[in-house]
């Protein structure tokens, strides 16, 4: 394996290319759809169980906002469904706060975390650096198997008597800690704690593989400074993962010391009413954990993002026609926010008795994050400026992205503030802030990469009329489900609350409540829309006939419309210029295999 | 071997999975980091107790730097092909290595005479980080010790001979990686933490 690998980085030999030509014909179906190390293959595994997660996760989402828009109502058809979760028709309190724990975490690690990079760094990487896979298919593979893995742990978590952890998704102690502080903390944070172990396993594979595979396997005449922004947004990623989740993993061992060995790390003078105990454990410190468990948990929201503003950054370019405007500035901004993501870990604990002091630098390091994001929005914009757009349900996704995340970044200004966030932190307001912002607006980007690169993963394309009705139906839902919360959480509406309409403050906001929840089943209506769309397309969408449907100038179009396992026929295409010659010199666009013309004006 | 020839002409290009294995070293350090980092913070905080690393934990030390010295002299009869001498060596290594960690064992259990508990009702986080940390790092140097069996027993096999370097350059690397982290630990133990 590591002789063929470093073979496929440079690819000098005409045997070579032949030699994969015939190799997959000899796939079985096992080898080819089940324990496949084609990162094409491994890339639609990572989709299609983090399309499962979403699905769950949004339902989820859906049958918490039943009990917060209608508090008063039973619905018997839940009993049904849910059966002791939705006693009487109506969900039980310790169902709730399992539906939002289990909401968060799936769609944090699941969803936006697997699913999103898990997916594209794993087909975009090899096939626009020009690579035949990654630096290790093996790896690769492993990586996708923990996240089943870790996948199944979850879901079985569901099903235990005692139902999945309920204690938020950053389980904190001593919630986290204590069997005996909620049915919850029992089997369910067990079955939870493993499955994050087997989910830090899988990250680290495939984050490893990512940055290996970045900066050793690609092809000849791809400087760092020619690859497309994908590229580097999923390198910075996959350094972010690969330096936070370890540090996750440390607080999770102390917890789980802490848990089954009686330890005292995070637990101090604790008197548990429901069983009616006073615990010895003496010295132990809450607040510690947070300090791990944000030290990845901001990270994990850029690891969130980042790939997202890749993609978008390279279908906002190839959809207007221009080359992406700012290339090394976008290149500095994603730097950047990598290295702040490290630095403002505290600015989530502002009100847990911070220094002051500590937290006014923590205010500034985050506020600098401002500078960055605004230097990507406006390249965005400023490639969309008199650009030849063509409005592709993935440039309306991408679009959509840099309009929610410039909604959602602002209010980050003002969470960041440690003085705002006394009467900020846990409200709704930070609800909004954060859904808008990392949440939805990663999403659009999801959606934005698979609309985009449907084309490449299956030949054929999806419906492009069921995908403006699904673009515009989730972009005004969202607003619609987010905008409202940022009032409740002036008005001081906390977070994680079961029934808000038995308090005086917050009975104004039941029928904005009640709106909320409608909107939310409505938009969660049309996502399974985009499902039937994608699943469709698979078999019956209509057939990709030219090699490079979009006049892209990037390496995945250079590959055949079905491209097998080793990506290119033959050897592997030179590369002689940057990602982004559009509308140069009077062409249209210009093929990052062309080299450069005798008379071309000056290029990268 | 065509394939070596290749490696050789692209000079100067690290292999692929050598540099994994240097990404990957990045991000052992920063579990170890965060670890420590929580108990300096735990330290500086209430009911902290000071205590005595026992003696063992010393003889520990000299027996995984050894092993490095042993690991490194392996590496250097491979490249030469004295084959008989590297399988000894390795079959050094990997005995030290175990030794390494039943000595860290028999540390734990010292303290435990001592009437400091590592764990339960009656333990302090001071010994419960020791527990924790060195525990860790043990479970590191017991992979090195499961990736030498590997290369141990290619080493024996007859069948097909092993010419490139690579495998066993990377175990080595990951092997002086784990000792260099238990002095940086031990250092930590004694004079900074």
């Amino acid at each position: 394996m590591a002789t063929e690998a470093v073979l496929q980085a440079h690819a000098t030999h005409d045997v070579h290319g032949d030699h994969h030509h015939e190799h997959h014909h000899h796939e079985t179906f096992i080898t080819k759809y089940v324990f496949s190390q084609d990162h094409k293959m491994i890339a639609k595994q990572f989709l299609i169980t983090g399309m499962v997660w979403a699905v769950l996760g949004g339902l989820m989402s859906v049958l918490f906002r039943f009990q917060l828009g209608y508090p008063d109502a039973t619905y018997p058809w839940l009993e049904d469904l849910l059966g002791k979760w939705a006693e009487g028709g109506r969900i039980t309190p310790a169902a709730y706060y399992a539906l939002v724990t289990t909401h968060g975490t799936v769609l944090v690690f699941f969803v936006l975390t697997a699913g999103l990079s898990g997916t594209f760094a794993n087909f975009l990487i090899p096939l626009q650096i020009g690579a035949r896979d990654m630096a290790s298919p093996f790896m690769n593979m492993l990586s996708y198997w923990f996240f089943l893995a870790a996948s199944i742990v979850m879901l079985s978590s569901l099903f235990v008597e005692t139902g999945p952890f309920s204690g938020g998704w950053t389980a904190y102690p001593p919630l986290s800690a204590l069997g005996d502080a909620s049915p919850g903390s029992k089997t369910g944070m067990d079955l939870w704690l493993i499955s994050m172990a087997l989910f830090v396993v899988s990250s680290l594979l495939g984050g490893l593989n990512y940055i290996a595979t970045v900066l050793n396997m690609r092809t000849k005449g791809m400087s760092m400074t020619r690859m497309p922004l994908t590229i580097w947004a999923l390198f910075f990623t996959a350094i972010l993962g690969v330096l936070s989740f370890p540090v996750l993993f440390s607080g999770f061992i102390l917890l789980i010391f802490d848990r089954n060995f009686g330890t005292s790390f995070y637990l101090s003078d604790i008197y548990l009413a429901g069983v009616e105990k006073a615990l010895p454990n003496e010295g132990g410190s809450a607040i510690l954990y947070q300090h791990l468990f944000w030290f990845l948990g901001h990270p994990e929201v850029y690891i969130i993002l980042l790939p997202a503003m890749g993609m978008v950054s390279e279908i906002l370019s190839v959809n207007s026609r221009k080359p992406i405007f700012g290339y090394m500035a976008m290149i500095g901004s994603l730097f950047a926010i990598a290295i702040l993501a490290f630095l403002v870990w505290a600015h989530h604990m502002f009100v847990t008795g911070l220094n002051p002091f500590l937290g006014s630098i923590f205010v500034l390091l985050t506020l600098l994050i401002a500078v960055p994001s605004a230097i990507k929005v406006f390249n965005w914009l400023t490639t969309l400026w008199r650009g030849n757009i063509r409005f592709t349900p993935a440039m309306l996704f991408a679009i959509g992205f840099v309009s929610l995340f410039i909604s959602g970044g602002l209010t980050g200004i003002w969470l960041g503030n440690s003085a705002l966030d006394i009467h900020l932190h846990d409200t709704y307001f930070v609800i909004a802030h954060f859904h808008i912002v990392m949440g939805v607006a990663s999403m659009f980007g999801m959606f934005a990469g698979i609309y985009h690169w449907y084309p490449k993963m299956y030949g054929r394309y999806l419906n492009n009329t069921m995908g403006y009705i699904h673009f515009w139906a989730t972009l005004a839902g969202a607003y619609l489900i987010f905008w409202p919360m940022h009032y409740e959480g002036l008005a001081g509406m906390p977070r994680r609350y079961y029934d808000y309409s038995i308090w005086e403050s917050f009975k104004q906001f039941a029928e904005l409540n009640r709106f909320i929840s409608t909107v939310a089943m409505i938009v969660f209506a049309v996502q399974l829309l985009f499902l039937f769309n994608f699943f469709y397309s698979i078999w019956k969408g209509r057939k990709v006939r030219e090699q490079n449907p979009y006049n892209a100038t990037t390496l995945e179009w250079t590959t055949p419309i079905n491209p097998g396992h080793g990506n290119w026929v033959g050897e592997i295409p030179e590369v002689h210029r940057w990602a982004y010659d559009y509308g140069k010199d009077g062409k249209e666009f210009i093929s990052q295999t062309t080299p450069i013309g005798a008379d071309e004006s000056s290029h990268h | 071997m065509m394939a070596t020839s290749v490696t050789k002409k692209e000079t100067g290009r690290i292999h692929p999975h050598k540099f994994t294995l240097w990404v990957a070293m990045a991000s052992i350090i920063m579990a170890f980091a965060g670890l420590t980092s929580a108990y300096i913070v735990k330290k500086n905080q209430s009911n902290w107790l000071e205590f005595q690393l026992p003696l063992v934990f010393w003889y520990s030390t000299a027996v995984i730097i050894i092993s490095s010295v042993t690991m490194h002299l392996a590496l250097k009869s491979f490249k030469v092909r004295e084959m008989q001498r590297y399988r000894s060596l390795i079959t050094v290594t990997a005995i030290l290595g175990i030794v390494f960690t039943v000595l860290q064992y028999v540390g734990f259990q010292h303290l435990e005479k001592a009437g400091i508990s590592l764990v339960g009702a009656k333990s302090n986080p001071a010994a419960s980080f020791l527990l924790v940390i060195t525990g860790l790092h043990m479970v590191h140097v017991l992979g090195g010790v499961i990736a030498l069996l590997v290369i141990f027993f290619r080493a024996f096999r007859t069948s097909v001979k092993q010419y490139s370097p690579v495998p066993l350059e990377i175990a080595a690397t990951y092997w002086h990686f784990v000792d260099l982290l238990w002095i940086y630990l031990f250092i930590f133990y004694n004079w900074v933490g």
